[in-house]
């Protein structure tokens, strides 16, 4: 097919999905979008964007595992693990001088993140008094981190993960294995708040000292980057932090002055202070 | 012919194509017309130095691609370990996290058909050693959209299976020899440009 007639096709099934459903991936990267689109048209056995617009709009089953797909992510537990070391080595000691703490990991996917930070936090003694937000647009995947099970075979990848961000404990002490499976301590959810909030069109919800968004903004246009900084720079204390995936930046966002780089090669930076 | 669209040139290898690139980016001018992006299979935990190393000894600019950056001619960008590489529509970088592709994150069949759907006809393809078949895919696809399929010779690649499979794939690809094709993406790009 060419490529200007799919590009036609692809703008009007995200029109749609944005009237009929109000998911907005207007402002995302079309490269990415396309490419799982296309396993979309394969799994819904469509032969064109069109034809599983027509199913997105009429058939009330297709949206649910539709969005499950577009939004699909993999993670790891102490994915990057130098990022969770200097978390521990460097953002910490200031963490340690807030009485109470507000964590926010935007775009929580199955929840990697949110257990990586909350057992970082148990090790480090901050975890009675922190409130960990783990939000994400997909209501399947918001299930999957409140469930907190894992395939038996990724243990390995997390346990050495673990240990390479300077995992003071055994991270089998949080698990069970059973039948295939890891099922994560339910204790480790117990200061967890489990939301939906999107990015694109969602507000500043509170007051957080950490924001670690990673590997979401990718999926983003420049414009929607931009919004989604300035959404952490609203919600960021003044001298807050802010944690990025290994290959993002502002480099295009206006709200770049507001921040400097605090862990410069792990993607950490810092909310200035008052002027 | 306008210049009014831009165009590429994208390459892919796995285990023997540094040798291969090692030959191929010395030999281009800064003068290059085209932006070339290039995915070499890599160990995902560590940064890599590649982009680094091969600046050194080139005139044309070489480095690790950056998030939403537009694509200049003249430049290399290889794609960062860990992340698959794609092109967006305004011709700029984008990156994504998605699963591995033949176990393999950066993958070359990703970067080659993301850029197919953007360049259509206006795409130069590579494929170089490798131990898998990753690029046979990608290969294809720039074929099928028009583009121009190259592939370096399976006999004097390191490790042939990457060309072979690439060569099954897509049996009208031209094979050139390694010493030759600075020479030939030169011509090519110059004809079309």
């Amino acid at each position: 097919m060419a490529a200007p007639t799919e590009g036609i096709e692809l703008r009007l099934l995200l029109e749609a999905i944005y009237q009929q459903y109000h998911y907005d991936f207007r402002g995302y990267s079309i490269a990415s979008i396309k490419r799982r689109l296309k396993q979309a048209l394969e799994r819904f056995e469509c032969g064109s964007i069109s034809r599983l617009q027509d199913k997105v709009l009429h058939d009330p089953a297709v949206f649910p595992s539709l969005l499950g797909l577009l939004t699909v992510q993999v993670s790891e537990l102490f994915r990057d693990p130098l990022y969770f070391k200097a978390i521990r080595e460097k953002v910490v000691p200031h963490l340690r001088t807030y009485p109470s703490l507000k964590v926010w990991i935007a775009g929580c996917s199955a929840g990697e993140e949110l257990y990586s930070f909350v057992i970082l936090f148990r090790e480090e003694g901050l975890e009675e008094r922190t409130i960990f937000y783990a939000t994400d647009i997909n209501a399947d995947a918001l299930k999957r981190a409140q469930d907190g099970v894992y395939p038996l075979d990724q243990i390995q990848l997390f346990t050495e993960n673990h240990r390479n961000a300077g995992g003071k404990s055994s991270l089998s002490d949080y698990y069970t294995a059973a039948y295939g499976s890891a099922r994560f301590d339910r204790s480790l959810r117990a200061r967890a708040v489990f939301s939906d909030h999107s990015l694109v069109t969602d507000e500043v919800f509170g007051e957080m000292q950490f924001v670690s968004c990673r590997n979401v903004l990718i999926y983003f246009d420049r414009d929607l980057q931009n919004r989604a900084i300035g959404l952490f720079n609203d919600s960021l204390v003044r001298k807050g932090f802010l944690g990025l995936g290994a290959k993002e930046s502002m480099r295009f966002s206006s709200h770049a002055e507001q921040f400097t780089d605090f862990v410069r090669e792990e993607k950490i930076f810092q909310k200035r202070g008052a002027i | 012919m306008s210049n009014a669209a831009p165009k590429a040139v994208v390459i892919g290898g796995s285990a023997g194509s540094l040798d291969a690139l090692s030959q191929i980016l010395p030999a281009l001018p800064q003068s290059f017309p085209r932006p070339i992006l290039v995915v070499v299979h890599l160990p995902p935990h560590r940064p890599s130095v590649l982009a680094e190393v091969l600046q050194r000894k080139c005139a044309i600019a070489v480095r690790e691609a950056e998030d939403k950056e537009s694509l200049e001619p003249g430049t290399v960008y290889f794609a960062p370990p860990d992340y698959h590489l794609l092109v967006e529509p305004d011709w700029r970088i984008a990156f994504c996290a998605d699963a591995p592709r033949l176990y393999s994150r950066p993958s070359i069949d990703v970067l080659f058909e993301s850029a197919a759907d953007v360049y259509r006809r206006d795409l130069i393809g590579l494929v170089l050693s490798g131990a898998n078949s990753d690029g046979a895919l990608g290969l294809h696809a720039i074929a099928a959209a028009g583009g121009t399929a190259l592939i370096q010779s399976p006999r004097e690649a390191q490790n042939a299976a990457m060309p072979e499979a690439a060569l099954r794939a897509c049996p009208d690809a031209a094979v050139v020899e390694t010493r030759r094709i600075a020479e030939v993406l030169q011509a090519l790009a110059d004809e079309h440009s």
